[in-house]
């Protein structure tokens, strides 16, 4: 079949049975938006490119499947890059392609001419510049299982115009072709008996799971193991959703922000089960510290990760659901209440709480939204405080029901992800939290969500403060605070009335609770601004340097 | 510690600065870099000589493994390798010393590839070792001008570093 390449890379997302791209046309990629118009894909119109990649990586979080943006030459790939990192570190299946200037004007910084390969070298997978219009189905044929398998990532293609216009012989390969390019998804089998015989002997496991259990689908795996063998479960930001957040053995968030009792448990651990994690320094603290009596299993599908932070005794490289099925047959069902006591004892002596004094509580907005939702929701978040307070105060009860920037810690994330988490799962209900920093990074993608009629809910945690940073000086600068406070906003109500958004604004428990009910009855959009108390900070935390046991609470 | 990576990656454009862009990125340190196409035009060996503990040293491979186009990594100075450089010395060379100066190169079998009115150009192989040794030995008479490239090495007798998985024996 002769098709353009243009043509032929449209073909190819139809066979992919890619339903949705997220993109913003230009010049350079007038060739496949032509393509585009002829075909069953739904394409996504946003008000920014970032937006498009974003709502891309929403998209993908909240299903599992690979997402799909595009942009033009330039400034449009340009604009992507931060989305792109974004997936990049938290290990997102994407693919994404941008336009490119025609070959024989490459490398003469023609207009809107940029390298994108070169730029996003480090933050993708692998990336292609398509210099062959015969080569561009096997490109993508190689990006999607790029972006898919081993561990998740965006792969970007880079499509001059010329070539995208060119006549190819078009057929879909069904075989990639990547000599270089085998993850390995069996733990070794010595390794896993090694695993077992310390588990056995272990008197006070923890478990520490992070985003692998939710990339590997392996939640239920994880529940299995942790009732075996009696073990409290922490999560990293990235873990969270992947064990019930109502479950007895669950200890919330580690690390940085979180609970006493989950760090506690670390610290006085003799065996820490780490399983698709990859000791973020966020989540240890002062390396030495960190779960100091332990030996540890080391359970991930990046080699790499293995080693890199923390030395192992137990290293296992495979998929954690295939080495967690092949883990369980090899233990019995353990006893272990004197540690569960002790946990228990931790639980009871640190809990997470807060104080209602003083103006409407973020944590309590959050509490309210889960008691709201029965924690069925799908919760997407942006970067800073009120982030961190969903960690704390929301339970999540299924996989992937958090979306949120974990490594990359990007601003601006929340909408547009949140967008395509919505737009991927229309029968649920999508909640955004978002703050007031945040919301105005990518803000113009209200007009998405209007234009796409949503029925995502948004909360506004607004405290007038870019308020992580405010605490950060609070107990780093002396109080110092420089920067940090907005002298103006917007009446967020009228903006979202302006953008056809019904609105509402609640500074107190109970007009919160008053209007909630007509929240989430409400069949389109809607934006809470809640006006919270200003200066609430995010503990517990452990000071810069410090190991995890010793918090500020 | 010095270690010496025996790299395959595909011989795709672009291949060589996402090596070089890892090992910047990451902080390791290349001591040196050569890159050639093998008897497969498709598959081009780069040798590079790192510098770090083996702790890095796990790291860099481990890197450089997860790299897409990146087909093989082997730490050959772990086992009996053959390993040479190649340089291009230019010496002063006074008629009065030319003498001097062959006598020299003959010790190291080093050839001479060009001769000046007032210079010399040496080309010598050998192992880090015997070229540092050439150089010194050269020194006194003033070089003008060294190039010299990265090392090349290659496991001794019948074992290889081939594409079909593991290293083999025969």
């Amino acid at each position: 079949m002769k098709l353009t390449a243009a043509q032929a890379l449209v073909r190819c997302l139809e066979l992919e049975q890619v339903e949705v791209v997220f993109g913003l046309p230009g010049g350079a990629m007038l060739p496949v938006y032509d393509a585009l118009y002829h075909s069953s894909i739904k394409h996504v119109l946003v008000r920014h490119e970032q937006g498009a990649v974003h709502a891309a990586d929403g998209y993908a979080r909240a299903t599992g499947r690979v997402g799909v943006c595009m942009a033009t030459s330039g400034p449009g790939a340009t604009n992507l890059v931060t989305g792109i990192a974004n997936a990049y570190m938290d290990s997102v299946p994407l693919v994404i392609f941008t336009g490119q200037v025609p070959t024989t004007q490459v490398g003469t910084d023609a207009f809107q001419e940029v390298d994108i390969t070169g730029i996003t070298m480090p933050i993708t997978k692998h990336n292609y510049l398509v210099k062959d219009p015969a080569a561009l189905p096997q490109i993508i044929k190689n990006a999607f299982h790029i972006a898919s398998t081993g561990r998740p990532g965006p792969v970007l293609i880079d499509l001059p115009k010329d070539v995208a216009q060119a006549t190819i012989d078009f057929y879909y390969p069904e075989k990639v072709r990547l000599p270089g390019y085998r993850p390995n998804y069996q733990g070794h089998p010595a390794k896993i008996n090694q695993a077992a015989e310390l588990i056995r002997r272990s008197e006070r496991p923890v478990i520490y799971a992070g985003g692998g259990i939710i990339n590997a689908g392996a939640s239920e795996e994880l529940v299995q193991l942790a009732e075996t063998i009696s073990a409290p479960v922490v999560n990293t930001l990235m873990g969270l959703s992947s064990f019930p957040g109502d479950h007895p053995l669950f200890l919330g968030m580690l690390g940085l922000h979180g609970t006493r009792y989950a760090n506690l448990a670390v610290t006085e651990c003799d065996l820490l089960i780490a399983l698709g994690a990859r000791f973020d320094d966020r989540v240890t603290g002062k390396v030495a510290a960190f779960a100091p009596q332990a030996k540890i299993i080391h359970v991930d599908i990046d080699p790499a990760e293995i080693g890199k932070n923390v030395l192992v005794d137990v290293p296992i490289v495979g998929d954690v659901k295939q080495v967690l099925r092949a883990l369980l047959p090899l233990l019995d069902k353990t006893d272990r209440s004197r540690w569960l006591a002790r946990v228990q004892e931790l639980k009871e002596q640190y809990p997470l709480t807060y104080s209602r004094e003083g103006g409407l509580k973020p944590q309590y907005v959050v509490e309210e939204i889960y008691r709201h939702t029965g924690g069925e929701a799908v919760v997407a978040t942006d970067v800073g405080q009120h982030q961190m307070w969903v960690a704390q105060f929301y339970r999540f009860k299924r996989p992937r029901s958090l979306i949120s920037s974990g490594g990359l810690g990007a601003m601006g994330f929340g909408l547009p992800a949140a967008i395509g988490a919505q737009l991927a799962l229309p029968g649920k209900q999508v909640i955004l939290v978002t703050g007031d920093g945040s919301f105005q990074m990518n803000i113009q993608e209200l007009a998405t969500l209007r234009e796409q009629d949503l029925p995502l809910k948004i909360f506004l945690l607004n405290n007038y403060k870019l308020g992580m940073v405010r605490q950060l000086q609070q107990f780093y600068c002396e109080g110092r605070y420089m920067a940090v406070d907005f002298k103006f906003h917007p009446d967020f109500v009228l903006l979202a009335k302006a953008y056809g958004i019904k609105g509402y604004s609640v500074q107190s428990e109970k007009e919160l609770q008053e209007i909630l009910p007509r929240v989430f009855e409400e069949p389109g959009p809607v934006l809470v601004d809640c006006l919270i108390s200003p200066e609430e900070n995010v503990l517990p935390m452990v000071p810069a340097g410090r190991g995890i046991d010793e918090t500020i609470a | 510690m010095r270690h010496t990576l025996s790299v395959l990656v595909e011989n795709n454009p672009g291949v060589l600065a996402r090596v070089a862009g890892l090992f910047s990125r990451r902080g390791y340190n290349i001591d040196s870099l050569a890159v050639g196409r093998t008897d497969n035009p498709a598959i081009s060996r780069m040798t590079i000589v790192v510098e770090g503990d083996e702790r890095v040293l796990e790291q860099v491979i481990k890197q450089l493994r997860k790299l897409i186009e990146v087909i093989k990594v082997s730490d050959i100075s772990r086992e009996e390798h053959v390993d040479r450089e190649l340089v291009l010395i230019k010496v002063s060379a006074e008629p009065e010393k030319r003498g001097e100066i062959m006598q020299i190169a003959d010790i190291f079998r080093a050839r001479i590839v060009d001769l000046g009115r007032r210079t010399m150009i040496l080309e010598c192989t050998g192992n880090e070792g015997k070229i540092r040794a050439f150089e010194e030995s050269l020194r006194p008479y003033g070089i003008k001008e060294l190039v010299r490239t990265g090392k090349i090495a290659m496991l001794r007798g019948s074992r290889y570093t081939n594409i079909n998985g593991t290293r083999e024996d025969e």
